[in-house]
């Protein structure tokens, strides 16, 4: 992508966004597409997906079978760049040296950043998501209800192309019609464990994912996103027919370089760039946002990392967009007479309410699955997962964590790694490649992937005295979860060991007996969400429900910091409706002279 | 010998603690490897950082020095070929450089594949010595039979004779690295029964027969 150095830079720009990924790229996508000039700062490398994926590279391609490595932590062909739960120059701490209190912060310095490698899975919060402590008394409230963001959810879906079904299930949002692609079909183990776990009352049904199943609407979609927008229609009509469909092969966590599935860097990036409007400068490190002597924001200032120089960019807007820890960071580093405690934490609630997922997984080996004539199971990815599917027995007080969880599980005869060997019998010669053959594809792996409810251990703030290579600050992370999230993890141990049971397979391991050994750190599901929470109170948050911070109208953070709650569905698709919608109110504010 | 020649100085030290303490039961038990077996070759390379190229194909060797010795190299490569026989007009899995990427993984810059190479190496130099002792030539040089006959005083299907135990844990290593190896090959895939990794146009989910297969027809 045709990127701009420093020296390019413009005098001023309506409107400066930190951060590339779902954030950053849905806000420049709405802006631009609208008319306002953006310049997009991006902390890592270009990186253009198209020339840099790996698409069929087999693991004896790669060093060392491409396995995960300490820089390479999702294995070899992962597509982070400069990334993973340690960034080079880049260091973050903990307060507490107990493995339990301790934050693991993901980060990757690339144009698009972790949309480039994420799972792709995207679910809707449901309307008990947006107002849990209604539901049950624990955490907050969002000011808005899921009617409000619903509409928001359609166009993403429509934008960057999510396949799905609508199932009609409590708490899990059918689409509008037209808004989902076909769901691609369920594998055979899939389909076994649907058939043997429904007699535990689990439902198995398609999931939503964003990928092309089939090519997108281009003659129909960008009306109905861009009503009244002959140009923006053109642009994204274009930029669709340049995707193809998904051909069924290959990892989507290395990136598409057919575009099939979404990353920023190839569903929000190129329509925005097509319409003149975006400048992008990669390789600068956001430090600071400036203000004016009103105390409205009024630039950015950033590090450019390949002269090391600090430099000021002006705009009448700005966004952060730049992952809920790291815009807490920069919050937090911009300090003023006026906001001596960071910017906009008038109310002391940014770094607060950080949340992720709670994770816990157990695998088993299953007889039936043996032998299972030969064909082609690649597809992509997940194509099946179970909804939590409990909201009646939780509400009723018949479980003793608060918040649900969903399952994803991996069936099936997926390209073979390196620990291929496993738990073979000992042995060689042809009865050993004969013991591989038969059990090959026959392992099953299910993950829980659950709600946290934010609490007042987890949180992050300036390490006094740690700073980056570039002198910046760093964040120092607290951490703990909570009784409801070590009951939740425990229960899914016992729930996975029950299906594998009911399929009649062995568990792999023993399923833990306390919630604090089946968990998984924090941080470590990579879904990390608050740390400046909005509400309809400005004294306990530090957003409007249009992610404008109360403090400071005339800036946004549009990523995952503003969540109120964090649901058992993962983030991403919540932040990208979320920052289209804040986009649409602010080009409503700008067009009023409001900002 | 400076304390920077020192081979064994320069590998991180619980990795040399293990390899020496490896060494020292193959050698007391073998009770016939001398002393030279303890020079370890130096660690070296670099790692392969955050942002590889990784839209090319990547040889052992490119990225760090390969560090078993000719004599290492050639028993790994009839080992592994004993382990994975080739199938009929297959290639077998030292033609496919199986035993080179055991030799990258063991010379990694990387703990975690660097903790095999204490083990694999003095698990090769025994493999020698036990065919020299037995059939007075390496390892690489017997028949299958007489290769077959060493495999199985280590291969851990039956209990191993005292003398022998400390080289079950080689040879189970050497096992998972060489089916670790030749089944991520494009032939060893498709003897597994993998097939996919190539593009259609649909997916068309389950075949009839393994619907059948699973009781779901």
């Amino acid at each position: 992508m045709p990127l701009i150095s420093e020296k390019e830079l413009k005098a001023s720009y309506d409107v400066i966004i930190v951060g590339s990924g779902a954030g950053g790229g849905q806000s420049a996508y709405t802006l631009t597409m609208n008319g306002v000039k953006v310049l997009l700062l991006e902390a890592g490398r270009n990186y253009d997906p198209l020339t840099e994926t790996a698409m069929f590279q087999t693991p004896s391609a790669a060093p060392l079978r491409g396995i995960s490595l300490e820089d390479k932590p999702f294995g070899f062909y992962d597509a982070t760049v400069d990334g993973g739960w340690q960034v080079p120059d880049e260091p973050y701490t903990n307060a507490s040296t107990e493995a339990e209190n301790k934050f693991w912060w993901w980060r990757a310095r690339m144009l698009g950043g972790r949309t480039n490698h994420w799972g792709r899975i995207s679910l809707r919060n449901g309307p008990y998501d947006f107002k849990p402590y209604s539901r049950d008394g624990l955490g907050v409230d969002w000011p808005m209800s899921y009617q409000d963001v619903a509409p928001y959810y359609d166009k993403v879906e429509m934008l960057i192309g999510v396949y799905g079904s609508n199932e009609g299930l409590e708490n899990t949002p059918d689409s509008s019609e037209g808004c989902l692609l076909p769901p691609p079909k369920a594998r055979a183990g899939e389909l076994y464990i649907k058939k043997h776990v429904a007699k535990l009352g689990i439902p198995v049904i398609p999931i939503h994912r964003a990928i092309l199943s089939v090519k997108q609407d281009a003659d129909n979609i960008p009306a109905k996103l861009h009503p009244g927008n002959p140009r923006a229609q053109g642009i994204l009509a274009e930029a669709m027919r340049q995707r193809a469909a998904c051909f069924w092969a290959t990892d989507c966590g290395r990136g598409c370089s057919i575009k099939a599935n979404y990353q920023s860097t190839t569903v929000h990036l190129p329509p925005a760039m097509a319409t003149g409007n975006l400048d992008i400068l990669p390789n600068a490190m956001a430090r600071a946002v400036t203000l004016d002597a009103q105390g409205k924001a009024n630039g950015v200032s950033f590090i450019d990392k390949v002269t090391g120089r600090e430099i000021t960019a002006k705009a009448r807007v700005v966004i952060l967009a730049a992952s809920s820890a790291e815009s807490a960071r920069i919050l937090l580093n911009s300090k003023s007479a006026k906001f001596p405690d960071g910017l906009a934490n008038s109310s002391g609630e940014v770094g607060k309410n950080i949340m992720d997922t709670v994770g816990a997984s157990l695998g088993g080996q299953v007889p039936a699955f043996e032998n299972l004539p030969v064909h082609n199971e690649d597809g992509a990815g997940d194509h099946v997962y179970v909804p939590w599917w409990l909201y009646k027995e939780q509400k009723a007080g018949k479980l003793d964590f608060a918040r649900g969880y969903h399952i994803e599980f991996a069936t099936g005869r997926r390209m073979p790694n390196v620990g291929v060997a496993g738990p073979a019998k000992p042995g060689y010669g042809k009865a050993f490649k004969e013991d591989l053959r038969r059990t090959y594809g026959s392992f099953i792996g299910f993950s829980g992937r659950g709600e946290m409810i934010p609490n007042k251990d987890s949180f992050c703030d300036l390490d006094p005295s740690v700073k980056d290579k570039w002198g910046i600050p760093v964040l120092r992370f607290h951490w703990k979860f909570s009784e409801h999230e070590l009951k939740q993890a425990l229960h899914m141990h016992q729930t996975f060991a029950r299906m594998i049971e009911a399929i009649g397979g062995k568990v792999g391991g023993k399923p833990a007996t306390d919630g604090a050994k089946a968990i998984k750190p924090g941080g470590f599901i990579i879904h990390e969400v608050g740390g400046a929470i909005m509400g309809a109170d400005r004294k306990r948050s530090v957003t409007n429900q249009w992610n404008q911070c109360w403090d400071v109208p005339n800036l946004l953070i549009n990523d995952g910091a503003p969540f109120c709650s964090n649901a058992d569905k993962n983030p991403t698709l919540t932040i990208m409706a979320l920052a289209w919608r804040a986009c649409d109110h602010l080009i409503e504010e700008m067009r009023q002279g409001n900002l | 010998m400076t304390p920077s020649e020192n081979p064994v100085r320069q590998m991180p030290r619980r990795i040399a603690l293990k390899w020496l303490a490896a060494a020292a039961a193959g050698m007391a038990l073998a009770g016939r490897l001398d002393l030279a077996m303890a020079q370890v070759p130096t660690k070296s390379g670099k790692p392969i950082g955050t942002d590889p190229v990784l839209n090319k194909d990547y040889k052992p060797g490119e990225l760090w020095p390969l560090l078993m010795s000719p004599a290492q190299r050639r028993a790994a490569a009839a080992l592994a070929d004993l382990i994975i026989p080739p199938e009929e007009g297959g290639l077998k899995p030292s033609q496919l450089a199986v035993h080179e990427f055991i030799d990258e993984w063991i010379s990694s810059p990387y703990d975690q594949t660097a903790k095999d190479r204490p083990v694999i190496l003095a698990g090769l130099d025994f493999l020698d010595a036990e065919a020299q002792q037995r059939h007075q030539a390496v390892f690489a040089e017997l028949n299958a039979a007489q290769q077959g006959g060493i495999a199985d005083a280590i291969c851990g299907a039956t209990p191993a004779t005292p003398a022998y135990r400390p080289q079950v844990r080689f040879f189970d290593r050497f096992r998972h690295l060489a089916a670790g190896g030749y089944y991520t090959t494009p032939q060893g895939m498709l003897e597994l029964g993998y097939v996919g990794n190539r593009p259609t146009a649909t997916f068309d989910g389950p075949t009839p027969e393994a619907l059948k297969h699973l009781g779901l027809a």
